[in-house]
C-alpha cells in the first residue's frame, strides 16, 4: 500500500466515526443530556480551558501517570530483566508476580488510602501498583525471546555472564522494552482516572467525575477525548523514538 | 597417507567414550552413546546422519554449549570447560546482532575482554586490519556500513563465518550453516570456506545432513547413526585438497556417495518406509 494510499484510510478511520457521531446527534433523536454533540463538546473544552483550569487539570493528571508509570519502570526493567536472564531468579519471583498481578489494582485502593493517604502519593501508587507486576512480566518476555543463537554466539567468542547481559541482551531486547514502555503507558492512564475518580480533587478524572454531578455530558465527552488525544500523542512519541533509536527496523525496501 | 603420520601427534580434539543424556530416568534420551573420536590440527571433518542421531549434540559439546554426561573431550589436551574464544561457532540463522552494523558485527569480539587481554597498539592495529581483510575475503567491502536484515541469507552466513573467524579460532564449529540457503548460493558458498579453509589454515568441524556437501567439504567424513546416537563409520575421501564443483560427478565421488547414502538410510529406519513406498 502506498503512502498515500495509507494516510488516505487512516483519516477516513476517524473522520467517519466523527461525522457518524456528529449526524447522530444532530437529528435529535437523542436528548444532549446523553449524546452532546461534537460541536457542543468542542465549545464546552474551549470554555473549560479559557475559564475553567483544563491545562492545570491535564498538568497534574500527567504528572501523575509520568511518575507512577516511571516508577514502575525503574522497578520492573532490571526485575525483569533478572527474571528473564536466571532461572533462580525466575523461580524465586515469577510466581509471586504471576499471582499479584491477577489482583485487581483497584480493589487496592483502599488498602492504599489506609496506608499512604489521600494526597498525590496514593494516586501514584495505584498506578504504580497497576502497572508494575505487568510490567516486569513483559520485560522478563521480552528478555526470554531474545534468540539462543545471538546469546550462544556471543559465548563462543568468549563473552562473559555480564557481557551477554550487556552487550547482546539488553540490546537486543531494547525495541521490545520501547515498545512494552509504551503499552504500560496506555494502562496507566486507566488507572490513573480510576484513581482520580476515587480520591482526588484535581486532574482530568476528577473533572469528569464532577461533570457528571452536575451533568455535564459535554464535558465528560470532552475530558474523555482529551485523555484520549494525550495518549494519542504519548503513543506517537514513543513511536518516533522507536524510529529513531532502532533505524535497522524501519529501513525502507 | 595422512592419518597414519599424524597418529602420534596429540589431536586437536579428542573425544573419548563421550556420552549425552538428555532427561532424567525413566524418561531419559541418549543422544550420543560411547563416541571415539579424534580430530587433528587443521583438518575439515563433516559429521552427517539422519535427524536424531545427534550430530548437532556432538558438535555443541565440543563447542562447550551443551556438556557430555560421561566420557571425555579435550581441546588440544585441555578438557572443554565450557565455551571459549578458541572455539568459534556458525550457526543456521538468526546469530547476527541486527543492531549492529556488518562490520560491527564482525569486530563484536573485539568487545570483549577474553579478546582484550594485553592488547598493544599493534594489536589493535592488527585487528583491523584483519576485519578488513576478512571483509574483503568473504565479499561484502560494499556491505560494511549495511545492516545485517538487508542482506540475503548467503551474505548473512557470510558475515556469520567472518566474525567466527575474527578471533582467530582454533577451531570452526559450523551447525548446518547453509541449511537454509538456496543450492546455487550454497555451492558458492562451499567454495568460499574451502578458500577460507586453505587460506586460515583452522581446523572446522562442518555438520550437515546433506550428504554431498559432507563429502564436497570434508577430508574425512563421519557418518552418525540415531537411537541412541553412534558413530557407525569414518570415510576417507578419495579426492585432492584442492575440490571442483565437477568432482561432484567422478566415479569416486558417487561410489561414496552412494556408501554413505546407504549407511545412512541403513541406519535411520527409513528403509522401513523406503519399503513400505515399494509395496504401494
Amino acid at each position: 500500500m502506498s503512502q498515500r494510499r495509507y494516510w488516505m484510510f487512516a483519516i477516513a478511520g476517524l473522520v467517519v466515526p466523527l461525522a457518524a457521531w456528529w449526524i447522530l446527534s444532530s437529528l435529535g433523536l437523542v436528548s444532549k443530556i446523553f449524546l452532546p454533540g461534537p460541536v457542543d463538546v468542542y465549545k464546552r473544552a474551549v470554555v473549560w480551558a479559557s475559564r475553567d483550569k483544563l491545562l492545570s487539570d491535564a498538568s497534574i493528571s500527567i504528572y501523575r501517570v509520568s511518575v507512577g508509570w516511571l516508577l514502575s519502570a525503574v522497578i520492573a526493567i532490571p526485575l525483569g530483566v533478572l527474571i528473564g536472564t536466571f532461572r533462580p531468579v525466575q523461580a524465586l519471583l515469577e510466581p509471586l508476580t504471576d499471582f499479584i498481578r491477577y489482583m485487581p489494582a483497584v480493589a487496592f485502593i483502599p488498602l492504599v488510602m489506609l496506608w499512604i493517604g489521600i494526597d498525590e502519593g496514593s494516586k501514584i501508587a495505584i498506578i504504580f501498583i497497576g502497572t508494575v507486576f505487568q510490567m516486569v512480566l513483559m520485560v522478563a518476555e521480552d528478555v526470554r525471546r531474545v534468540p539462543t543463537t545471538q546469546i550462544e554466539a556471543a559465548q563462543t567468542m568468549g563473552a562473559s555472564r555480564g557481557e551477554i547481559i550487556q552487550l547482546v541482551l539488553l540490546p537486543a531486547a531494547k525495541p521490545a522494552l520501547v515498545d512494552t514502555m509504551r503499552i504500560t503507558m496506555g494502562w496507566a492512564w486507566t488507572y490513573l482516572v480510576v484513581a482520580e475518580l476515587v480520591a482526588a480533587n484535581s486532574g482530568l478524572g476528577y473533572a469528569i467525575l464532577k461533570a457528571q454531578r452536575f451533568l455535564q455530558t459535554d464535558k465528560i465527552f470532552a475530558g474523555i477525548i482529551i485523555i484520549g488525544l494525550i495518549g494519542l500523542i504519548t503513543d506517537q512519541i514513543f513511536r518516533w523514538i522507536h524510529r529513531t533509536a532502532f533505524p535497522w527496523l524501519h529501513l525502507k525496501r | 597417507m595422512a592419518a597414519s603420520e599424524t597418529l602420534t601427534a596429540v589431536p586437536k580434539i579428542g573425544i573419548r567414550k563421550l556420552t549425552k543424556v538428555f532427561g532424567e530416568p525413566p524418561r531419559e534420551v541418549t543422544a550420543l552413546q560411547n563416541i571415539d573420536l579424534d580430530i587433528y590440527d587443521n583438518e575439515f571433518v563433516t559429521l552427517v546422519g539422519a535427524s536424531g542421531c545427534g550430530k548437532s549434540t556432538l558438535l555443541r559439546i565440543i563447542g562447550g554449549l551443551d556438556h557430555n554426561t560421561d566420557g571425555e573431550i579435550n581441546v588440544r589436551g585441555k578438557p572443554v570447560q565450557g565455551p571459549g574464544a578458541d572455539r568459534a561457532m556458525v550457526f543456521q540463522h538468526y546469530s547476527l546482532y541486527p543492531w549492529l552494523r556488518v562490520m560491527e558485527n564482525i569486530r563484536f569480539c573485539r568487545s570483549l575482554k577474553a579478546n582484550r587481554k594485553d592488547i598493544t597498539s599493534s594489536d589493535v592495529e592488527a585487528a583491523s586490519g584483519r576485519s578488513d581483510a576478512l571483509l574483503e575475503l568473504m565479499g561484502l567491502r560494499s556491505m560494511a556500513d549495511a545492516w545485517p536484515n538487508q542482506l540475503s541469507g548467503g551474505m548473512q552466513q557470510r558475515v556469520a563465518i567472518a566474525r567466527a573467524l575474527m578471533p582467530k579460532p582454533e577451531v570452526l564449529l559450523m551447525d548446518e550453516p547453509f541449511g537454509a540457503l538456496d543450492a546455487q548460493t550454497r555451492e558458492v558458498m562451499h567454495d568460499l570456506i574451502l578458500h577460507v579453509f586453505t587460506l586460515e589454515r583452522a581446523t572446522i568441524v562442518f555438520v550437515t545432513h546433506d550428504v554431498e556437501e559432507a563429502i564436497y567439504l570434508g577430508q574425512r567424513v563421519v557418518v552418525l547413526a540415531p537411537r541412541p546416537g553412534r558413530i557407525d563409520s569414518i570415510y576417507q575421501v578419495p579426492l585432492p585438497a584442492k575440490r571442483h564443483q565437477d568432482m561432484k560427478h567422478i566415479p569416486e565421488f558417487l561410489a561414496l556417495k552412494r556408501a554413505i547414502v546407504g549407511r545412512i538410510r541403513e541406519t535411520s529406519g527409513m528403509k522401513t518406509d523406503l519399503d513400505l513406498l515399494d509395496r504401494l
